[in-house]
């Protein structure tokens, strides 16, 4: 063991000092500007309405103010249907939507990756090249299809179409196939583990990384989600919707437009830094894998 | 299942018809745990996509009972649509730009964040990601490039005397490709990118301990020998996520200089698409387009996937 751990030194003593500097220093120069637009979005929803329009033009707010937060709080009181509603709508799709798609998508990946049954090479085929086809293709279909399966205006047309993306499903499978063992898996096997278990608590630990990462982009897409052409019901649209109602009503509410976006923005972000703290931490634990 | 000896044995007397009978039965539970996502994938993606198909041969307009024209659709396209060759002509040009820098930028920068100390790269990952995260991106960009002299750009050259008259950024011919191709290579760390920062913690840590001992001295003999070949899986998700997102670009295009911008000059394929699938409900025509769109983005596949190969030799 402590020869181990002196290889383990000299691993990192593999990294040069320069190296170092310069990769610093490069992430330093391109972060900068990649952040620009998240600094930009919040200094200016902390800008009174008399800075957004100055000249020349500010980066910064010169005076900070929450007003403006104040004035989104104030406004939503008014919302024809309560905006507790909306947040509803937004909290419910965006849990039943990432976790439905996080569980299809874990459990026919684990399936296509991990059983040989005769057919699964065919299914990840069409499911992965089914990702290359744009977005566009088909809409007019499936809105027929939302309709005559007379989903339409409820919480099942937006949910079932995105749970079964090629997306989640993909990602899952190429985790799969890089960090579970099979080996693992067999001796599971031999033991008389039944399937369903050797999935939920073998191989899904293995792939934690992956499905934190999933649950990410998918929380974004569903919290994001604004108006649906499947939706016409007042009482089942999202925040994302609710909040461009109250600020699209032009100059006066540009400030209380940036807040509207910091706000639905920071739920979105406080998940990106947990799961991604988390994905970064799961390294020192799964060190050991044979 | 529980025996594979057994298993390995039996195969021999089974003709290919019994064996794959058995393999169905032995494995069933793998039917079970994909049917749930199956069954939606056909029903939402394959149905509407195969319909699509049979859609890009008629001349479905989405009012009247349509007709088959069989291959009219395609033949119009090279043809007999101008427009069509301008938009593939711009779509590969961003393509071939913006598809290979984004993924390799997808990786090297993934890569370069795994190179810090772990308490800051949750931090510093979110920053490369804020493009995406961001709910209203291109504000920022529309601002810099306004036009009139509040624009940022316009108002720092005429500052310093650079300039005279305010410039039309987004609206000159000139003009338009580069800045679309910058801010599309500035936002296109996506999916792709989180997927390379998860692959990169799974990497088999054992195996780097091993090429220190096989002689491996700096970290970019490391990340050829040792990194890239363990994240095959994970560079050929990003690789389809780049190429999917290179040819369907149009979104910034749209964002930043309308849908139809100043001679054409930035108008892609997807703008095309979007004009037939939405604007004239020419269905047939738009279906046509997109599988069009499909057969070049497979073709790129396969010979990524034959590059991909190639890593770490």
């Amino acid at each position: 063991m402590k020869k181990l751990r002196t290889r383990n030194h000299k691993v990192v003593l593999n990294r040069s000092k320069g190296g170092d500097g310069a990769i610093t220093v490069m992430l330093a120069i391109m972060g900068f500007f990649m952040v620009l637009p998240l600094v930009y979005t919040i200094s200016q929803s902390l800008k009174p309405l008399t800075e957004l329009f100055i000249f020349p033009p500010r980066f910064l707010p010169i005076k900070p103010t929450l007003v403006n937060f104040k004035n989104l709080f104030y406004l939503m009181n008014f919302s024809w249907v309560p905006f507790s509603r909306y947040i509803f709508n937004t909290v419910f799709i965006t849990v039943a939507g990432v976790f439905g798609n996080l569980l299809l998508a874990s459990l026919a990946a684990y399936a296509i990756a991990k059983i040989e049954f005769p057919g699964r090479n065919f299914c990840f085929q069409v499911i992965q090249k089914s990702l290359m086809i744009g977005a566009a293709i088909g809409g007019e279909i499936t809105y027929i299809i939302i309709a005559k399966a007379h989903l339409m205006d409820t919480y099942w047309a937006l949910l079932l179409p995105a749970i079964a993306g090629p997306t989640g499903l993909y990602l899952m499978k190429q985790f799969m196939d890089t960090n579970v063992t099979t080996a693992i898996l067999e001796s599971a096997r031999l033991d008389g583990a039944k399937e369903f278990r050797i999935f939920w608590s073998i191989a899904m630990p293995m792939v934690k990384p992956a499905w934190l990462t999933l649950i990410m982009t998918s929380f974004q897409g569903y919290w994001q989600m604004g108006s649906s052409t499947y939706i016409y019901s007042e009482q089942l649209k999202t925040i994302n919707y609710a909040i461009g109602q109250i600020t699209s009503v032009g100059v006066t509410r540009q400030g209380v437009a940036a807040a509207g976006t910091v706000f639905i923005m920071i739920v979105p972000i406080i998940i990106f830094i947990v799961s991604q703290s988390n994905i970064i931490e799961t390294m020192g634990s799964s060190g050991m894998k044979d | 299942m529980a025996n594979k000896k057994e298993k390995v044995v039996s195969r021999k007397e089974m003709t290919m018809a019994q064996w794959t009978l058995h393999q169905m039965n032995v494995n069933k539970i793998g039917y079970i745990m994909i049917a749930p996502f199956m069954l939606l994938f056909l029903v939402f993606t394959i149905v509407p996509v195969v319909l699509s198909l049979v859609v890009s041969l008629t001349n479905f307009n989405m009012i009247e009972w349509p007709d088959f024209v069989f291959m009219q659709n395609y033949a119009t396209l090279f043809l007999d649509d101008e427009l069509f060759i301008t938009a593939l002509k711009n779509t590969l040009i961003f393509a071939v730009i913006v598809g290979p820098i984004g993924y390799v930028m997808s990786f090297v920068v993934a890569w370069f964040i795994n190179e810090l100390a772990p308490s800051i790269r949750a931090i510093v990952t979110l920053v490369f990601y804020a493009p995406s995260i961001s709910g209203n991106v291109y504000i920022v960009w529309t601002t810099l490039f306004s036009g009139d002299s509040k624009g940022w750009l316009n108002g720092w050259l005429m500052q310093l005397n650079i300039i005279d008259a305010p410039v039309q950024w987004l609206t000159t011919a000139d003009y338009i490709m580069p800045i679309c191709i910058m801010v599309a290579l500035w936002g296109s760390l996506g999916m792709g990118f989180l997927s390379n920062i998860a692959g990169l913690q799974g990497v088999d840590r054992s195996l780097y301990e091993a090429g220190a001992i096989d002689g491996v001295t700096n970290r970019w003999q490391e990340v050829w020998y040792i990194t890239l070949p363990s994240m095959k899986p994970q560079l050929m998700f990003a690789a389809v996520m780049s190429i999917t997102g290179a040819f369907n670009f149009g979104g910034i295009v749209t964002a930043l200089c309308g849908s139809t911008p100043t001679d054409y000059v930035g108008y892609t394929v997807a703008h095309h698409m979007s004009e037939y699938g939405s604007v004239r409900w020419e269905m047939g025509y738009a279906a046509a387009l997109s599988f069009l769109m499909f057969l070049l983005v497979f073709g790129v596949n396969i010979i990524i996937n034959k590059l991909l190969a190639k890593v770490g030799q």
